[in-house]
């Protein structure tokens, strides 16, 4: 679908900053309050903003448990349906938190959190590697979290600038 | 010493100290400050020029370039500012890289003028070009720029003030401290007296990257303008490079030739290990400029739109990262606002009147900053204004 270019711009804000309030929209690409709620009901309407979200760092988190792994799928397609069948029904695992189809050694990249290693590793030795078309799976355990998504997980980004300047 | 004798120099002793100083001072002794007074980009230089300068260093690249700058860099130089800005300068005679676009403007005034000479300064403007003239042995003449006119100058103001001692015209847009932007129409009008009167300009053009509703028109490019005007600018602003200084004049090859023998002599060279960044910046940096205009953009309406809702009305400025809110609703001279301001709201903002007497009733707002500070400095301006205004 075609946007305008306003509506790209209330897009962009809304990635960036989910909790920025309708009027500080409104100022920001220089409309009216009432066009600004239309248009963000639009993009939530034609979900083009799908969800909003926060970035959550849990490593803060005392006692938090969770662990996140990336699985290489290898898969054989199906005639007629290609991947899209093996990967709805890898997708619609609930521990599944994102699902590619990638070129290169492997076909399906599975993005996958649980509460433990063992959490994880029941999952692929019972579901995932159970399931008809897969060949194989390699499965790697995030250890750190340096960015995400954009965001540094650091707290060195204060601001260094002298306080006044000309 | 001799106790009864000043060994300073007579201008430099009668030079007034940057009324930015005072507010420095101030706001930097406090705790809590939300500063929208400063200067400079809140973005980082890109890793990319960054990583240039690091690995530039780690090569041994650590001796003097050619005086007017690595050839490498002013071709880089010379095709930017003829893609971006459809200027054409000669790598070879026409460029030189300065440390920082300041010292540009110091050879730019040291380069043309003689004992006296006048040179025309728009203000409100940057607080060191008057006294760079004076400096140079020039006389600065002050222009009040209005309210009115959105701070741009009018022709025939220039022509009230010229006098046979007038050697050239300052001028620098979109401007610090206003953030007017001067379109290709006011620009001509400009030049005409210019060329009227055979004058130089000297075209202070920093913030020409950070435009936001129309394209950037450069004074070079004004038809019969290249041959009179100093086009200055630099890494500082569009590049978010203020500290490694590295600016850049360009200028016919005979005032290049001229401000070449004084850079020589006074500086050598711009620091090696920045005109590495410099390089990689322009190589690679047209997406994170983007980024950073867009978002500078967003927060200009932001900031804008909401000073008008309080009363602090200001216009629309088309370019840089400044508000310039009239102020005078509260019965306060700049100055006291802004003091009043930071006492007891804790926001730092820049009294107006540094930048000119015709400054005085405003004061200088920098939306540089990220979206939830200037929203808090903001509410709690919000606050004051509604104490004060009358």
């Amino acid at each position: 679908m075609k946007l305008t270019e306003k509506e790209i711009e209330v897009a962009e804000i809304l990635e960036k900053n989910a909790r920025i309030t309708d009027e500080d929209i409104a100022k920001m690409i220089e409309e009216d309050l009432q066009t600004t709620k239309e248009i963000v009901a639009k993009l939530e309407e034609m979900k083009v903003v799908v969800r909003y979200t926060s970035i959550v760092d849990w490593s803060k988190v005392e006692g938090h448990e969770g662990v996140t792994a990336m699985i290489d799928v290898k898969v054989t397609p199906k005639r007629g349906v290609g991947f899209d069948e093996v990967a709805q029904r890898i997708y619609r695992f609930q521990e599944v938190k994102s699902l590619y189809l990638m070129s290169g050694t492997y076909d399906l990249s599975v993005i996958i959190e649980g509460k433990s290693m063992n959490d994880v590793a029941r999952f692929v030795s019972e579901k995932l590697s159970t399931l008809d078309s897969v060949l194989s799976t390699t499965t790697h355990f995030i250890l750190k979290q340096y960015k995400h998504d954009g965001t540094i997980f650091e707290p060195n980004n204060d601001d260094k600038r002298i306080v006044v300047s000309p | 010493m001799n106790q009864t004798k000043s060994y300073i120099a007579d201008k430099v002793a009668e030079m007034k100290p940057s009324g930015i100083r005072r507010f420095f001072d101030l706001a930097s002794n406090m705790e809590g400050v939300i500063s929208l007074g400063v200067g400079e980009p809140d973005f980082v230089t890109s890793w990319s020029a960054r990583e240039a300068a690091i690995l530039s260093l780690e090569q041994g690249y650590t001796s003097y370039t050619a005086n007017p700058g690595m050839l490498e860099l002013r071709e880089e130089i010379s095709s930017y500012m003829n893609r971006r800005f459809q200027v054409d300068y000669n790598p070879k005679t026409e460029i030189i890289v300065t440390v920082g676009a300041s010292q540009a403007i110091d050879i730019a005034l040291r380069a043309i003028l003689n004992p006296d000479e006048e040179v025309i300064v728009l203000e409100p403007c940057f607080v060191a070009y008057a006294p760079l003239v004076t400096l140079a042995g020039g006389v600065p003449v002050p222009v009040q720029t209005l309210k009115e006119h959105e701070f741009k100058v009018l022709p025939e103001q220039l022509e009230e003030v010229i006098t046979t001692q007038t050697k050239a015209i300052m001028i620098c847009s979109p401007s610090n401290p206003t953030g007017s932007l001067l379109s290709a129409a006011e620009l001509e009008g400009i030049a005409e007296v210019a060329k009227k009167h055979d004058l130089l300009i000297i075209s202070d053009e920093i913030y020409a990257e950070l435009c936001y509703d129309e394209e950037y028109t450069s004074m070079g490019a004004i038809s019969g303008m290249w041959e009179r005007t100093l086009l200055i600018s630099g890494f500082s602003k569009g590049f978010a490079m203020t500290g490694w200084r590295l600016g850049f004049v360009c200028a016919p090859e005979e005032l290049t030739q001229a401000m070449l023998k004084i850079h020589q002599y006074s500086l050598m060279c711009a620091p090696t290990m920045a005109q590495f960044a410099g390089l990689e910046a322009l190589r690679s940096g047209s997406n994170d400029v983007e980024e950073m205009r867009k978002s500078y953009r967003r927060r200009r309406n932001f900031v804008v739109q909401s000073l008008n809702e309080m009363g602090l009305t200001c216009h629309v400025p088309g370019g840089a990262f400044y508000a310039f809110p009239d102020i005078t609703s509260t019965g306060m001279t700049s100055e006291q606002f802004a003091e009043k301001l930071l006492m007891e709201e804790k926001v730092a903002v820049v009294p107006g009147n540094v930048f000119g007497e015709s400054g005085e009733g405003h004061i200088r707002c920098s939306y540089a900053s990220s979206l939830e500070q200037l929203q808090e400095a903001l509410k709690r301006m919000k606050a004051f204004a509604e104490r004060y205004s009358k």
